[in-house]
């Protein structure tokens, strides 16, 4: 399945959000979820199921102003 | 000092955590400044350097209260699932909403803004709405939910100072009891002090300390400056007049020709 994370093409051999997190290195991490531009919280990202062509964002605390 | 929100800080000095030469650097200016609030913000986290998580670390360890931020949104979309994301990863309701509406000034997008507000504060935000200083946009604001606003002083990272003397009084008289903070535009700590002397609660700023040549010691002259403006307009300013006024008593003069 084809996906992109954060911008970047992935061939991901997963069906969770949550899966998809501890595939990339994101396990124990303090990151925020979104799916095609829609937020999805920590609670329920082991029941997201993705789908092909899914556009996600993982995003982490950063500098600010 | 005023209450945001219900939490009362210890100075009215917030700053951002953004352009400095080093992490180090960063936690320097605000041990040496006392800043009572950082500004963060969210970016796109690689699995591989994770280099959010030593972020978090470090601004943890500064024991100041966070305020994220919806930098570089345009739309209200954007912003809003923005906000709800800081929700989740910074553990607060506080969000510095931006909602930029025109790039060579960084202006808000002020229709987007009231709307953002509205539908953050209906689902439980404490909106810190970066706004401009027209009365009728803060007023809307403070109807969609807003408790606190924040008018520019001059746009972002312009180190200008306060564009709009008139503006920025006229619109601390008209909403006498809404903590108010300028946000953004300062370049140097006699344009913060100015703010307090107008009777403002805090200011917000990033770059004119994070770009000093020394930024831990521009931290502490602003913090000094805000403390400096704030006892002046506790202890009632005189009344500026245009002719002069001689300071030193005329009577009892010597009579010398």
């Amino acid at each position: 399945m084809k996906i992109q994370l954060n911008g970047a093409p992935v061939e991901a051999q997963i069906t969770t959000l949550a899966d998809l997190l501890e595939a990339e290195g994101f396990g124990g991490t303090k990151v925020a979820t979104a799916v095609n531009s829609t937020f999805v919280p920590v609670a329920t990202r082991a029941d997201y199921a993705l789908e092909e062509g899914d556009n996600i964002e993982v995003l982490a605390p950063m500098q600010g102003g | 000092m005023p209450d945001f929100y219900g939490t009362t800080l210890s100075n009215g000095l917030m700053l951002g955590t953004a352009q400095y030469p080093s992490p180090a650097i960063l936690a320097d200016a605000f041990k040496r400044s006392a800043a009572s609030v950082a500004t963060v913000s969210l970016r796109r986290e690689s699995g591989q350097d994770r280099a959010g998580q030593d972020f978090w670390q470090l601004i943890r360890d500064l024991g100041v209260h966070i305020l994220p931020n919806t930098a570089g949104c345009h739309s209200v979309k954007e912003a809003v699932t923005t906000a709800h994301m800081a929700r989740e990863v910074f553990d607060t309701k506080w969000i510095k909403l931006e909602v930029i509406g025109e790039e060579d000034t960084l202006q808000p997008d002020v229709f987007g803004l009231v709307e953002a507000a509205r539908i953050l504060s209906e689902d439980g935000f404490q909106v810190f709405p970066y706004t401009t200083e027209d009365l009728v946009v803060a007023d809307r604001l403070l109807q969609a939910g807003c408790e606190v606003l924040m008018p520019w002083g001059a746009p972002i990272g312009s180190g200008l100072g306060l564009n709009n003397l008139f503006g920025l009084r006229a619109m601390r008289a008209h909403f006498p009891d809404v903590p108010l903070v300028i946000d953004a535009g300062l370049g140097l700590p006699s344009q913060a002090a100015a703010a307090m002397e107008l009777g403002f609660d805090a200011v917000l700023l990033n770059t004119a300390v994070a770009k000093a040549g020394d930024p831990a010691s521009m931290a502490d002259a602003f913090a000094k400056a805000i403390k400096a403006g704030q006892l002046a307009n506790a202890a009632d300013p005189m009344a500026p007049r245009d002719m002069a006024a001689p300071s030193t008593p005329v009577i009892g003069k010597a009579f010398l020709t």
